[in-house]
């Protein structure tokens, strides 16, 4: 039955946005971040979407196969007086682009609800395939 | 027996499985519009529908899905020798694809996504209507069945 099968690609495109979403409110929360535990300016990091073909002719959801991280060079500001400047008095930033962030949160959330109107939608066809033979 | 109605019935049923299918493939086509490389399914209903049913079989209409071009045609079984043979005309075309195909994207895009994200919706959302209106061919067959049952 397909319909049941709905809930089981619509979830997993939900939970694969809302992992999304997550690694985009951690890039911006680490925008203005200078070092992290290990000392190294923090790398924006983003998710990869895969097709999880499930066994047969299951019908296809959404995984996050991996997350990477982006090595280019962050911004570097010249502050002199701050700790952790190196000699030449610059300060290694993050290298996040928030307004890439913005426009990334915005398509996940935009997904995220078409993927929830799926789910209402078949919830409703379901219901009322139940109701059938009913007065 | 009510053969009729039985066989109405078993025709309202096939088109609410296939009706059921569809809606699952554009569900799945809807959750994969940000997967890199994933390409949009769907099948035409109208031809699915006629390979289930078989041309010979129960006379049935079919709806035309998103604007192509099938024509409704439906078989009908000539009673005098006068009558117009409907299966020479715009009849089911019998050599249906087997199972959903890749749809032809119109607009490229960069990570190989053909998920046109406009048209599922539209699409999902028309075939949910369709699958509403069958469902209630199925359930006034039910209902008329069951009075013939109970004779009250």
């Amino acid at each position: 039955m397909s319909l049941t099968q709905i809930f089981g690609v619509a979830a997993s495109a939900i939970s694969a946005q809302s992992q999304r979403l997550n690694v985009v409110s951690s890039n911006l929360a680490n925008a203005e971040t200078v070092a992290g535990p290990d000392g190294q300016p923090y790398k924006s990091r983003q998710v990869v979407f895969q097709t999880a073909a499930g066994p047969g002719d299951a019908l296809p959801g959404v995984r996050v196969s991996r997350l990477v991280e982006d090595n280019a060079p962050g911004k570097r500001v010249h502050d002199p007086k701050h700790p952790l400047a190196d000699k030449e008095g610059y300060v290694e930033q993050s290298n996040v682009n928030v307004i890439e962030e913005m426009v990334n949160m915005i398509s996940a959330s935009r997904s995220y609800q078409n993927n929830v109107d799926v789910m209402n939608t078949a919830r409703t066809l379901l219901s009322k395939t139940l109701q059938l033979g009913q007065s | 027996m009510p053969t009729q109605l039985l066989d109405s019935l078993k025709f309202h049923g096939q088109a609410l499985l296939l009706r059921s299918q569809r809606q699952g493939l554009l569900a799945a086509n809807i959750a994969n519009g940000d997967t890199p490389n994933y390409k949009a399914r769907d099948f035409d209903f109208g031809k699915a529908l006629a390979a289930a049913v078989g041309v010979s079989g129960i006379s049935g209409t079919t709806q035309p899905t998103n604007g192509s071009a099938t024509s409704p045609a439906s078989s009908l079984n000539g009673s005098h020798a006068k009558h117009l043979n409907a299966s020479q005309g715009g009849a089911f075309v019998t050599n249906a694809t087997e199972g959903p195909q890749y749809r032809q994207s119109e607009q490229a895009s960069g990570d190989g996504n053909s998920v046109d994200m406009d048209r599922e919706r539209a699409n999902f959302a028309d075939n949910a209507i369709r699958y509403e209106a069958t469902l209630r061919f199925v359930n006034s067959g039910v209902r008329t069945l069951l009075t013939a049952i109970r004779g009250d």
